[in-house]
């Protein structure tokens, strides 16, 4: 397992959004988490990525124990993640928002800056090509230089791909990459996740889209107020008693429907 | 060729700037103009902590006085030699500017404001209370021009004039490099989402911090600079009202934008000065316009400038698209 969560718990107040989860997600896999709104999934992503601290249990990736890490040192790690909402950089050309990606595997600081040192300069041209390269891999070459506001919402998505993967990743987290958009598009997005584990990474996602999903999982995990209550292969997950009952008896707003 | 282009109304600017002083023998405007200088390095401090990270600090009136007593209260009461002061006015405002950062940086957003805010004013009543220390009201009179390095002396106004130009050039040149490399676009980064930020690996705490210290150094450098070139100071400059003016300038110039503070301060001063007959009236004329600029330029004049050309240079490859792409990026 590259990512094992024991345990995992995360209370706001007197609410439990996770409570006692247990996951493994594989190595060169696909592993969806899904669930009714408010079911707890962002917040597990949130737990992993090192966003909000734990309440209890623990999180480790390739064995090691990385609960109490911060979330700039997990991202370091090789551990992506993309939000449920892009918060891209609007009046930024797409270029310039990937850039800063690879920032993380560069050292330079502020002397290196303003003396413009050779250490700088290399890694300011591995930063360009890094970004040059994903958004070539995420299909965007021809959109650089267009200003992320002018683009399309499906494009903005792939950006928010290209980004996370700027930082050299070995697993990437998405958080409803599908969410808002049609079902042409989400085919794409659908090849685009498959081309990543052919590239040898590892993808976890949260989306509401069953459709998707089911053609795209290798393993999904159902989560309902906060605690895990299955998983499995899509075939076993489509036919287990308790997950319907959750998606049809918890007046989900969103399920089958879109 | 193509960065020379790109810096062509900068040095034409530059140009202007050092010949101004043989086209005119009215003192005066050269006063004026050395203080918009002063003032406009300040406000590329303000620039970077809040245009650039996002984190607009409203101490910086009580930065800027640090500078400036330190440097008075070295050169006249510890008798210190002035460039040594000099230093060591940098040096103290950096440090008080590390300290105020690394509790004032636990906030965030409009907190951050608030409590830069106060930590201002707190400055301001210490300056204006430490009657023992600082003059209090009164204020320290009698501080000495720069020192003279070599040959070059600095006790007229012409001669301060081109040296506080030399620092303002020095500040927009550390501000070229530093915004447009990528520790620039970490502060950027920041500033569009900082929990964005964090999750591609960014330290926005050392960060952000890095970025309020920087800031204070410039606002500090420009107090320094203003007590040698004023020889007086007094309570005032560390007034609530000062960061606001430095406010002021930065969002007319365009705020998070390179020539922004230059072109603000620069404008702003001099209208200022100009419509002095009009005393307070003045505001009813730049409230409604500082309104309708922030409406419709909200990253001011350079901003909106930049903004316009961009457009206009992607509509033109739209045109041409098969003449390849000459792109060199920046912001
Ligand atoms: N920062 C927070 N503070 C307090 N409560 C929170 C916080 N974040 C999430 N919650 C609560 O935790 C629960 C789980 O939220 P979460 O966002 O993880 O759900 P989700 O499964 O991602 O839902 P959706 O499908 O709507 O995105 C919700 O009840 C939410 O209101
Ligand atoms: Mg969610």
């Amino acid at each position: 397992m590259l990512i094992e969560t024991k345990g995992l718990t995360k209370r706001f107040g007197g609410l439990v959004a996770v409570n006692d989860v247990e996951i493994g997600i594989e190595k060169g896999k696909i592993t969806a988490i899904i669930g009714p709104n408010g079911a707890g999934k962002s917040t597990l992503f949130n737990l992993i990525s090192g966003y909000h601290p734990s309440s209890e249990g623990s999180i480790t990736f390739k064995g090691e124990d990385i609960t109490k890490k911060r979330s700039f040192n997990i991202a370091k790690l090789g551990i992506a993640r993309t939000f449920q909402t892009t918060n891209l950089f609007e009046t930024a050309t797409v270029m310039d928002n990937v850039i800063v990606g690879h920032r993380l595997r560069t050292k330079s600081n502020v002397f290196d800056a303003v003396f413009r040192t050779p250490r700088l300069r290399r890694e300011e041209q591995a930063s360009r090509a890094k970004a040059a390269e994903v958004l070539e891999f995420v299909g965007l070459e021809h959109e650089a230089h267009r200003l992320v506001q002018d683009i399309s919402q499906e494009a903005k998505k792939r950006v928010a791909f290209a980004l996370a993967l700027a930082t050299d990743p070995e697993i990437v987290f998405l958080d409803e990459p599908a969410a808002g958009i049609n079902p042409d598009e989400t085919e794409n997005l659908a090849a685009l996740i498959r081309k990543m584990i052919d590239r040898g990474l590892t993808v976890c996602l949260i989306e509401h889209k069953m459709q998707m999903i089911m053609g795209l999982a290798d393993h999904i995990v159902v989560l309902n107020y906060g605690k895990k209550i299955a998983e499995g292969t899509p075939e076993e997950i489509q036919t287990n008693e308790e997950v319907i009952e959750a998606y049809l008896g918890g007046g989900d707003k969103h399920a089958e429907a879109e | 060729m193509q960065g020379l282009k790109k810096m062509r109304m900068p040095l034409i600017f530059l140009l202007v700037a050092l010949l101004f002083p043989l086209f005119t023998d009215n003192q005066y405007y050269i006063y004026v103009v050395t203080l918009a200088f002063i003032y406009a390095i300040a406000v590329y401090g303000m620039n970077l902590v809040g245009g650039y990270t996002g984190q607009l600090s409203l101490a910086h009136a009580g930065f800027f006085a640090i500078g400036a007593y330190a440097l008075g209260l070295l050169t006249v009461d510890a008798n210190v030699p002035y460039w040594l002061a000099f230093v060591l006015a940098l040096v103290i405002t950096t440090v008080i500017g590390t300290l105020v950062g690394l509790i004032a940086l636990r906030t965030k957003e409009h907190f951050f404001a608030i409590y830069t805010l106060c930590v201002g004013y707190i400055i301001y009543l210490i300056i204006y209370e430490w009657d023992a220390l600082t003059g209090g009201v009164r204020g320290l009179i009698g501080i000495e021009s720069p020192a003279a390095i070599g040959p070059i002396t600095f006790d007229t106004g012409i001669s301060n004039y081109y040296l506080i130009l030399v620092f303002l050039v020095l500040t927009v040149i550390f501000m070229k490099f530093l915004t447009e490399s990528i520790v620039g676009r970490t502060y950027v980064a920041i500033r569009n989402s900082e929990e964005l930020a964090q999750t591609i690996g960014i330290n926005t705490m050392k960060q952000k911090l890095i970025s309020f210290v920087i800031s204070t150094f410039l606002a500090g450098l420009a107090g320094a600079l203003y007590a040698s070139f004023v020889r007086f100071i007094g309570p005032d400059i560390s007034y609530t009202m000062m960061t606001f003016d430095f406010l002021m300038y930065a969002i007319v110039g365009g705020f998070g934008t390179l020539f922004g503070p230059v072109v603000g301060t620069l404008l702003i001063v001099i209208l200022t000065q100009s419509l002095q007959f009009m005393e307070d009236f003045r505001m009813i004329i730049f409230g409604p316009l500082l309104v309708l600029l922030v409406i419709f330029y909200p990253r001011g004049i350079v901003g909106g400038y930049q903004m316009w050309k961009m457009k206009r240079a992607y509509k033109k490859k739209q045109r041409s698209v098969d003449q390849g792409s000459t792109y060199e990026g920046g912001d």
